[in-house]
C-alpha cells in the first residue's frame, strides 16, 4: 500500500475513532501488586463498539491494565489502584460502587480456557444467569443460551451436545464456549486477555472473526502478545512498556507509522 | 531387516562378523547391581499387598468355621449366646453402619465450615493456627475420647441433649429420638465419632479446595458472581470428588473405630432403632469378648465379626479409590 493511501487511511481510522463516544475512559490509573508499579499514570479513552487492542512485552503491565477495568485486579491480596475508570460516564471505583455489579457490565475472558469442568455445555454458558435471577432480571435460560454460542459461532458446532461435559470440546471450542458464557451475560464490554495464546492457528482465526463480529454491538478490549493480530482485528491499539502507555494510536497508524521510536523498535522487531 | 541395517552395507554383510570395540548399550537392563536393586525393590513392593493378602486368608480360614456353621445367618441373627453356642453378629453389624452414618451426618457439615472458613474466608494470621488445632484432634488418643466421652459427653446427652430433642423437639414421637435417655447409646457413640472424624475431612476438604485453580474462580467472579456464588457455583464443584473422597476416608475411621466406641456405646446385642438406646459395634464387639472366649467355635464367631468388618471397610477404601480416580479424569485438562 503506498504511503499517502496508508496515511489517508489512517486519518480516517483516527476521524472515526474521534467521532465514537467513549464507551469507557481511564484516566491517570495506577495499578501496584505489594511493591510492584505495574500500571503508571495510564490514561486512554476506549471508543464505543471499536476493538482496542493493548500490545506490549511479557511484564509490561498490559494484562493488569484489563483487569483494572472490570476490578479483577482487586481480587490480588496486594493489589492497590489509584485513578479513574469511568464506564459509561460513571466511576467504577467510586465507593459506592459494588465490583460485582462492574463485572456483570464488562466481561472478561481469560488466556487459557476456564470452562467449569462440572458443568455441561449448556451449565457452562448459563452459569452467570443464575447471578442475573437473583438481582431480579427475567431470564429465558434456553433463548439466552442458543443466542450466546450463536454469537460466539459456536452453536453449529455444539447444538447436538449441549448436555455433554464441556471438557469434551476442543481448546478452540471451549475458549468459544467461555466468550459465549460472558456474553450470555450481555456486557457492554468485553475484555479479552491474550484469548487465543494457547489455541491453533485455525481456533485462533476462529476466535479473530468473532471478535470483528462482536465490534457490531458491543465493545471489545483485547490484549495480545501477537501483533499480527493487533492489526487484523483492532480499531485503536495501544503500546505499553514498563508499565506506561508509549503510544495509543489507530491501529493502521500505529503499525505503519508509530509516532514514538519506542513503538517503532517493538513492532520491528528490535525488542520484547 | 533391521538387523541387516544395523550391519552396516550390504557389502559387509557377507564377511566375517565385526566384534563391535565395545558393547552396544542396551536400553534394558544394566549391570548384575542393577537386577539386584531392582529385584530387592519389587519383593518390598510385593511384601505389603502380600501381607494384606495374608492377613486375609488368616481371618477367613480362622473365622469359617463360624461363617459355615451359621450361614447368612450369621448376619442376620441377633443372638451371642457362648452358653447356646449361637452366634449372629446383626447388631454389632447395624451398629457399626448407623454409629458411622451418624458420625457422617454431624461430622460432614462441620468439617466442610471448617474447610470453607480456613480456604475461603480465614484472614491469613488466623488460617494456620485454626488449621492446626483442628488437625490436633486427630493426634488425640482414642482412650483419651473415650474418658472424655464417659465423664463428660455422656452425662451431657443424659441431662441435656436427649430431653431437648426428645421433649422439647417433640422429635420423641420419632423412633429415633424416643425411650430413657440412659446415657452410653448410639447417639454417643456417633457424636464421639463425628469429633474424631473431622479433623479428616476437614483437611482434606480444606487441601482441595485450595487446591481449586485461580482461574476457576476468577472465571466466576468475572461472570458478576460474589464470593458466596464463585464458592458454591465454581470451587466446591470443582473439588467436590475430593470432598467425598475425604468424606470416605473419614467413613473408613470411623467403621473401624474401637476404643472410644466401646466406652460410650453400651455393648448392648440388640437392634434398636432408638439412638439413646445402647448398641453395639463389630470393633467393640470384638475388643469386649476376645479374652472370654473359650470354645473354638466362639473365637471362629469373633474372626467371622473380623472377616465381616474387614470386607466392609475394604468396600469403603475401595469406593474412596475409585472417587479419587475419577476426580483425577475429570479435572485434567
Amino acid at each position: 500500500m503506498p504511503a499517502s493511501e496508508a496515511l489517508a487511511r489512517a486519518r480516517a481510522d483516527a476521524a472515526d475513532l474521534a467521532a465514537q463516544p467513549a464507551r469507557m475512559e481511564v484516566r491517570e490509573l495506577n495499578a501496584h501488586f505489594g511493591v510492584v508499579h505495574a500500571v503508571k499514570d495510564v490514561s486512554m479513552p476506549i471508543p464505543e463498539k471499536r476493538v482496542t487492542a493493548v500490545i506490549g512485552p511479557s511484564g509490561c503491565g498490559k494484562s493488569t491494565f484489563l483487569r483494572t477495568l472490570n476490578r479483577m485486579h482487586e481480587t490480588v491480596p496486594t493489589a492497590r489502584i489509584s485513578g479513574t475508570v469511568l464506564l459509561d460516564g460513571q466511576d467504577i471505583y467510586a465507593p459506592a460502587v459494588d465490583p460485582v455489579s462492574v463485572r456483570r457490565h464488562v466481561g472478561m475472558v481469560f488466556q487459557r480456557p476456564t470452562a467449569f469442568p462440572t458443568k455441561s455445555v449448556r451449565g457452562n454458558v448459563a452459569a452467570g444467569l443464575g447471578v442475573l435471577r437473583s438481582v431480579g432480571e427475567r431470564v429465558d435460560v434456553d433463548e439466552r443460551v442458543e443466542e450466546a454460542l450463536r454469537r460466539a459461532a459456536l452453536w453449529d458446532e455444539v447444538k447436538d451436545r449441549l448436555d455433554v461435559s464441556a471438557l469434551e470440546l476442543s481448546g478452540g471450542q471451549q475458549q468459544r464456549l467461555c466468550i459465549a458464557r460472558a456474553l450470555a451475560m450481555n456486557p457492554g464490554v468485553l475484555l479479552l486477555d491474550e484469548p487465543t495464546a494457547s489455541l491453533d492457528p485455525l481456533s485462533t482465526e476462529k476466535v479473530e472473526d468473532l471478535v470483528r463480529q462482536l465490534r457490531e454491538d458491543i465493545t471489545v478490549v483485547m490484549v495480545t502478545h501477537n501483533m499480527e493480530q493487533a492489526a487484523r482485528v483492532s480499531d485503536q491499539t495501544g503500546f505499553f512498556l514498563h508499565g506506561e502507555l508509549v503510544e495509543l494510536s489507530p491501529t493502521s497508524q500505529l503499525f505503519t507509522r508509530p509516532g514514538d521510536t519506542r513503538t517503532e523498535a517493538y513492532i520491528t522487531g528490535r525488542f520484547g | 531387516m533391521v538387523d541387516e541395517i544395523l550391519a552396516g552395507p550390504p557389502g559387509e554383510a557377507e564377511g566375517p562378523p565385526v566384534e563391535p570395540a565395545q558393547p552396544r548399550v542396551g536400553i534394558h537392563g544394566g549391570g548384575f547391581g542393577d537386577r539386584i536393586y531392582s529385584g530387592v525393590i519389587t519383593l518390598s513392593a510385593l511384601c505389603v499387598p502380600a501381607l494384606l493378602l495374608l492377613i486375609f486368608w488368616v481371618i477367613t480360614k480362622a473365622g469359617w468355621l463360624a461363617l459355615h456353621t451359621f450361614g447368612f445367618g450369621f448376619l442376620t441373627s441377633s443372638q451371642w449366646d457362648s452358653v447356646k453356642q449361637q452366634y449372629g453378629a446383626a447388631p454389632a453389624l447395624y451398629g457399626t453402619l448407623v454409629s458411622s452414618f451418624v458420625a457422617l451426618v454431624l461430622a460432614t457439615p462441620l468439617a466442610l465450615g471448617v474447610a470453607i472458613f480456613l480456604s475461603e474466608f480465614a484472614p491469613a494470621w488466623l488460617r494456620r493456627p485454626v488449621a492446626f488445632l483442628v488437625d490436633l484432634l486427630a493426634a488425640i488418643p482414642s482412650v483419651v475420647y473415650g474418658l472424655w466421652g464417659i465423664f463428660v459427653l455422656v452425662p451431657f446427652l443424659r441431662s441435656w441433649v436427649m430431653p431437648f430433642l426428645r421433649d422439647t423437639l417433640h422429635l420423641g414421637a420419632t423412633p429415633f429420638f424416643s425411650g430413657p435417655a440412659y446415657g452410653p447409646s448410639m447417639l454417643a457413640a456417633g457424636v464421639i465419632l463425628a469429633i474424631m472424624i473431622l479433623p479428616y475431612i476437614s483437611a482434606v476438604s480444606r487441601e482441595v479446595l485450595m487446591a481449586v485453580p485461580r482461574s476457576q474462580r476468577e472465571a466466576a467472579l468475572a461472570l458478576g458472581a460474589t464470593r458466596w456464588e464463585m464458592l458454591w457455583g465454581a470451587a466446591i464443584p470443582f473439588a467436590r470428588s475430593g470432598i467425598a473422597g475425604g468424606v470416605i476416608l473419614g467413613l473408613g475411621r470411623a467403621l473401624g473405630e474401637t476404643m472410644a466406641v466401646t466406652m460410650v456405646i453400651g455393648n448392648r446385642q440388640e437392634i434398636a432403632t432408638s439412638l439413646f438406646a445402647p448398641g453395639y459395634t463389630m470393633a467393640s464387639l470384638i475388643a469386649n469378648q476376645f479374652t472370654e472366649a473359650t470354645s473354638d467355635l466362639n473365637l471362629s464367631a469373633l474372626m467371622a465379626v473380623g472377616f465381616v468388618l474387614f470386607v466392609v471397610t475394604l468396600l469403603v477404601n475401595a469406593g474412596a479409590r475409585w472417587l479419587v480416580w475419577r476426580t483425577s479424569l475429570e479435572t485434567s485438562i
